[in-house]
């Protein structure tokens, strides 16, 4: 097939423009603002939704927008990215395990936030770990998400049992501790995570694009979140974590998010580079 | 051909743990584009290919992160289990969305953006694989006006990635022929 590429083609910076109007038309219609996403997720994510319902165009797709609630709900789902798993990277995990929790156990009480916690996976993750620990008893956990629907399922805390084999494997990887079927009750074809490890958390709605300061932090986690934003950003959020943590407090990004590109840099100490934790300055 | 070439991305599976050595050890040390590559990958594998490529290769290789800038005469490796994309400012970005034809990183998501960011500045190359991720990425780069290189299934270990990339193809060449290829095509370009 012979593909004649247009001479002085102009598709790409139309494309740009269209993709803002429509950005611009989410944030004034429902308030979700994802003007300062990293523009290639952006398009992606708005090509995706583009084919399946058959539009020709963005603009098309802003009208529809703007007048169908049910289809704009249905893009915020394809907006916002909730692929994770329990004990995603378990080296991670490991690497908690051996370079942060000695810290935390010298404080009488803490305060760990999970920004952008989608269904809920790495929260529960986070819980099995320090109540293996034994800190959870001192610690109050928040987990926030700036998708309501997505919030519910991380409160219900129910997945399907075909992943059990996957995040059993993750578990024991990252240096668990007991049998990983113990924090769950199997049923039929889900299970569903043990109270227990639910009454430290509250989860609750947050958006990181909008919201402000979540104060006095020792630790947050926030994986996996800031790949889906431009460097402004990014460095807006970065400072916001950096005013929610207490001086020495830490910040763990995902595996190949960090902080090199960033102006917010200088704020922070590596406590592990290559698990990308670090720590506020004091 | 009129313009100079910035970059070149290259999608590979099955067979490329020893095509890519094969493509990317002939290239010059002062090779002057940028070259982005995704191999499929087990999901848990951990930087492998990184050090694996640099055994071969006189350019820089690195682990993709997110936000780097990307350089001239440099390697950037897409990570097992995300999907690597350009922001069309020239800076790299991933992603955790859902695989594409089964494959995080998945070749399509590279070569699309890049096609956007490069648009004729860009060089797509399918080398051996298994399944057809890569023919909507190279259409694409057609789209924007770049160049497309596929192997010759002759030389390939898997035939179908390449086979179905190739209706799309300018140049279809045996594995051992393409790094000359490349370096023949910049060193006109400078000329």
């Amino acid at each position: 097939m012979v593909i004649r590429p247009m001479i002085n083609d102009d598709t790409v910076k139309n494309n740009r423009i269209e993709i803002d109007l429509v950005l611009e038309g989410i944030y004034q219609c429902y308030g979700y603002d994802f003007r300062n996403y990293a523009h290639a997720h952006i398009k992606r994510r708005l090509d995706h939704r583009l084919s399946l319902s058959r539009m020709d165009n963005y603009l098309e797709m802003l009208h529809r927008i703007i007048h169908n609630e049910e289809f704009f709900n249905e893009l915020l789902l394809d907006l916002s990215i909730n692929v994770t798993e329990m004990f995603r990277d378990p080296e991670f995990y490991k690497s908690v395990r051996e370079s942060l929790i000695p810290y935390l156990q010298t404080y009488p009480f803490l305060k760990v936030w999970h920004a952008g916690c989608s269904a809920g996976q790495e929260v529960y993750s986070m819980a099995i770990l320090m109540h293996e620990e034994k800190i959870i008893d001192k610690t109050q956990i928040y987990a926030t998400d700036f998708n309501e629907l997505i919030l519910s399922k991380a409160r219900e805390g129910i997945y399907p049992v075909e992943l059990m084999k996957q995040y059993t494997k993750n578990y024991q990887t990252a240096g668990g501790k007991a049998s990983f079927a113990g924090y769950y009750r199997a049923d039929y074809d889900h299970v569903l995570i043990n109270q227990s490890l639910k009454e430290k958390i509250l989860f609750t709605y947050h958006n990181l694009v909008t919201d402000g300061v979540f104060g006095e932090m020792n630790v947050i986690f926030c994986r996996n979140v800031l790949i889906y934003f431009n460097q402004e950003l990014q460095n807006r959020v970065l400072k916001l974590f950096y005013e929610s943590l207490i001086p020495g407090g830490f910040l763990c990004l995902g595996s190949k998010e960090s902080l090199k590109f960033s102006e917010c840099s200088p704020l922070f100490e590596p406590v592990s580079l290559s698990q990308k934790i670090y720590r506020k300055k004091r | 051909m009129s313009s100079n070439f910035k970059a070149i991305v290259i999608g590979t599976s099955t067979g490329g743990l020893s095509a890519l050595p094969a493509v990317l050890s002939p290239l010059m040390e002062d090779f002057p584009l940028t070259i982005l590559i995704v191999q499929h990958l087990s999901a848990h594998s951990d930087d492998f290919m990184v050090r694996h490529l640099r055994k071969f290769c006189d350019l820089e290789v690195l682990g993709a992160e997110d936000k780097m800038d990307t350089r001239a005469g440099c390697i950037y490796i897409a990570p097992p289990n995300y999907h690597l994309m350009v922001e069309e400012e020239g800076t790299l970005a991933l992603s955790i969305s859902p695989p594409v034809h089964f494959s995080r990183p998945s070749i399509d998501v590279l070569f699309e953006t890049a096609a956007d960011a490069w648009q004729e500045q860009l060089i797509g190359i399918i080398l051996t694989g298994a399944n057809s991720d890569g023919t909507s990425g190279v259409k694409k780069i057609k789209e924007r006006g770049g160049h497309v290189l596929v192997q010759d299934i002759a030389t390939a270990e898997a035939e179908t990635m390449p086979a179905s990339a190739s209706e799309f193809a300018d140049m279809i060449l045996p594995l051992d022929q393409i790094g000359n290829y490349l370096n023949n095509l910049v060193q006109n370009k400078t000329s």
